[in-house]
């Protein structure tokens, strides 16, 4: 068993947990912002999709991973639009709304990808992301390494936790949002314009999930394969209920999902425990739907998710 | 200022309520030709070969209603999920475990030879049941989200399946990740001959009326769609929710199962990774095209079926990704969704004084 541990737990996998949890982080707080505003996008998984593709592709043809990422960024956004038109706007079904974007994001990002790129033998890569270790706390022992030896976009990660806190629960804008979110017709009666708080979300809501796209197609690999979210988008939804819509308690289960996730990948390469890896890759997803079991009972979303505000319809 | 405002409507033409889909479809079209164009495609082109190739030969049309085939019975899932508002997303994976049950008995000589094709039928609606009813007890019971478990358990099965294909399932004689192919006597047989029209077309085609009668006239199909309408109300009226919502979870799981049956004792024989390119989550688009009315969703999956088996051929002449075939499933579900409004609402012009 000490054996075990010695082998795995070592500075390397909290590295990766750390990497691990980036992308969810970013699309969690991303499903946030539109959660706690009323609105369930469930376009994320298309969304992360379509802007691990644009973001790849730009930073690919101009050379550089930053304007690649600002790519991704605008895609996102340009969805969390369209899911404002649709359910905002038009009050339409949030579910089968989402359930729309996600199919023309992730179809979208395979037609466009081909149109590019065609079939080449070998996969187009870019040289991704390096780390930037931090001048001096990287040198610090054990959690140097761990935390502060990272990609710049897991230290910006690690800002949007705190600023989406702050942002929430500590600025005039952010008690609108989830006023608007719980009860639409008292903010509208204070004034708020529940469709134009409900957009800014939305745009939010996008921009975060172009960032977790980002990441997996400009950090985490090199390249754009049509598996490159698999599932991460809705694991976030899952992550926000076991979080109980707190950013902080969400990002703590995304440091859990990757914690397992990081396991996982470790026993698999490890051979200690001889099964098929598939079995390992199913690991994390089971226990997540474990989890929601465990708190889904207690757990109280946004009194206005899932509710279209029309005005002249109370 | 003139803007733009809804209106309700008092009543909705009978017209207005037929053609929605078609103009869902049309919008979709001219939405996804600006691809074509991108493309560097003449858009009449790429339709006609989109459109028309799966009706140029016998074969293609043969071929068109065996892919429309998976195609009915997800929709028709779905259709019953969403009656009763139980968030199926998962006929993905309910397809994959009706698929896995019938190959696992097709493949083995545990059954009379006679015994095979319908308890393949049997086990696959079961393992399908199965595999949406556990979202479905999870939701009634621990008040967790459908969405999620029903898509989570979709990456589930994946990688369960390919475990085992990868493993104890894997064919000794290919060495591939497939599954043995299913006994002589497993497959279901051709109803035309020199063509792989099988029976499974055939049963999609009969689910489609019993469905349509079930959800339409029977006690449970009426219960389905009250619960869908008012959770609230069927309480308060007597109906027992939980229940309700598992009987739709089972039936909706078992439609998807059979879609998996068909695809492996007519079409493939055995078990693969690409078994499914999808049809789950087609259903949910059929579904919602079918406006949630079972006997829609027979032209709805023919539709998409077509554009699926022209895809491949126009992508050939012109050039235009295959993958055209998924925005225009994403694409119609948006507008078909749009276009439903206007059975509620209609657009009005108004003057504002600015």
């Amino acid at each position: 068993m000490n054996e075990i541990f010695n082998q795995i737990f070592q500075i390397g996998f909290f590295t990766a947990v750390i990497r691990i949890a980036t992308p969810l982080t970013f699309g969690t707080l991303g499903e946030l912002f539109a959660e706690r505003a009323g609105i369930l996008n469930l376009g994320i998984e298309g969304i992360m999709m379509l802007a691990a593709m644009t973001g790849f592709s730009t930073a690919f043809f101009s050379g550089s991973l930053w304007v690649g990422v600002l790519a991704a960024v605008v895609t996102g956004m340009l969805a969390g639009l369209l899911m404002g038109v649709l359910t905002v706007s038009l009050g339409l079904s949030q579910h089968v709304s989402g359930i729309g974007i996600t199919l023309l994001g992730s179809g979208l990002s395979f037609f466009f990808y081909r149109l590019i790129f065609g079939q080449p033998s070998s996969i187009p890569k870019i040289n991704a992301f390096a780390t930037v270790p931090l001048p001096f706390l990287s040198s610090l022992p054990v959690i140097g390494p761990i935390v502060f030896n990272q990609f710049a976009l897991v230290y910006l990660a690690m800002a949007v936790v705190p600023a989406s806190a702050f942002i929430l629960y500590h600025t005039p804008w952010g008690l609108n949002l989830r006023t608007v979110g719980e009860n639409p017709y008292a903010a509208d009666a204070a004034g708020v314009s529940v469709h134009l708080t409900r957009y800014q979300a939305l745009l939010i809501s996008g921009a975060l999930m172009g960032l977790a796209g980002a990441f997996l197609s400009m950090a985490q690999y090199n390249a754009y394969t049509f598996g490159v979210i698999s599932g991460r988008g809705w694991v976030c939804i899952a992550l926000i209920v076991f979080g109980q819509w707190s950013p902080w308690k969400s990002t703590a289960g995304a440091l859990l999902f990757a914690f397992i996730d990081a396991l996982q990948l470790r026993l698999q390469a490890s051979s200690l425990i001889d099964l098929p890896y598939q079995i390992f890759l199913m690991m994390p997803f089971l226990l997540t739907i474990v989890g929601m079991a465990m708190v889904s009972r207690n757990a109280r979303a946004p009194a206005a998710l899932l509710k279209p505000f029309r005005k002249e319809e109370r | 200022m003139i803007a733009l405002r809804l209106e309700r409507r008092d009543y909705t033409p009978v017209w207005l309520n037929l053609m929605l889909p078609f103009l869902a479809i049309l919008a979709a079209l001219v939405l996804c030709s600006g691809l074509i164009v991108m493309a560097g495609a003449n858009v009449f082109s790429a339709y006609t070969e989109l459109f028309l190739s799966a009706l140029s030969s016998r074969f293609n049309l043969v071929e068109t209603l065996v892919k429309a085939t998976p195609l009915i019975f997800t929709g028709l899932a779905v259709t019953v999920a969403f009656r009763a508002k139980f968030w199926n997303i998962g006929a993905e994976g309910q397809l994959l475990a009706g698929a896995m049950a019938a190959a696992f008995i097709g493949a083995r000589q545990i059954m009379p030879a006679w015994g095979l094709v319908p308890g393949m039928i049997i086990a696959g609606g079961l393992a399908g049941a199965f595999w949406a009813a556990i979202p479905a007890f999870l939701k009634t019971r621990f008040k967790v989200d459908d969405v999620v478990t029903t898509l989570l358990l979709n990456f589930i099965i994946f990688y369960g399946m390919m475990a085992l294909l990868d493993g104890p399932w894997k064919d000794p004689l290919s060495g591939y990740p497939d599954s043995p192919d299913i006994r002589m006597e497993a497959e279901f047989p051709i109803l035309l001959k020199a063509t792989r029209l099988h029976l499974g077309v055939l049963l999609a085609a009969l689910a489609t009326p019993l469905v349509w009668v079930l959800m339409r006239h029977t006690t449970l199909g009426f219960a389905i769609n009250a619960v869908g309408e008012n959770a609230k109300a069927a309480h308060y009226a007597g109906l027992n929710i939980t229940g309700v919502m598992m009987a739709a979870a089972l039936f909706s799981g078992a439609l998807a199962g059979l879609a998996g049956v068909g695809e492996v004792a007519g079409l493939h024989f055995q078990v693969m990774a690409g078994l499914s390119p999808g049809y789950g989550y087609t259903g949910i688009v059929i579904a919602m095209l079918a406006r949630l009315n079972p006997l829609g969703v027979i032209p709805a999956a023919v539709f998409f079926a077509m554009i699926i088996t022209g895809a491949e051929a126009m992508s050939r002449a012109t050039g235009v990704p295959v993958f055209l075939a998924d925005v225009i499933q994403g694409t119609a579900l948006i507008t078909m969704l749009i276009a439903l409004l206007f059975n509620q609402y209609r657009l009005r012009w108004t003057q504002r004084s600015a």
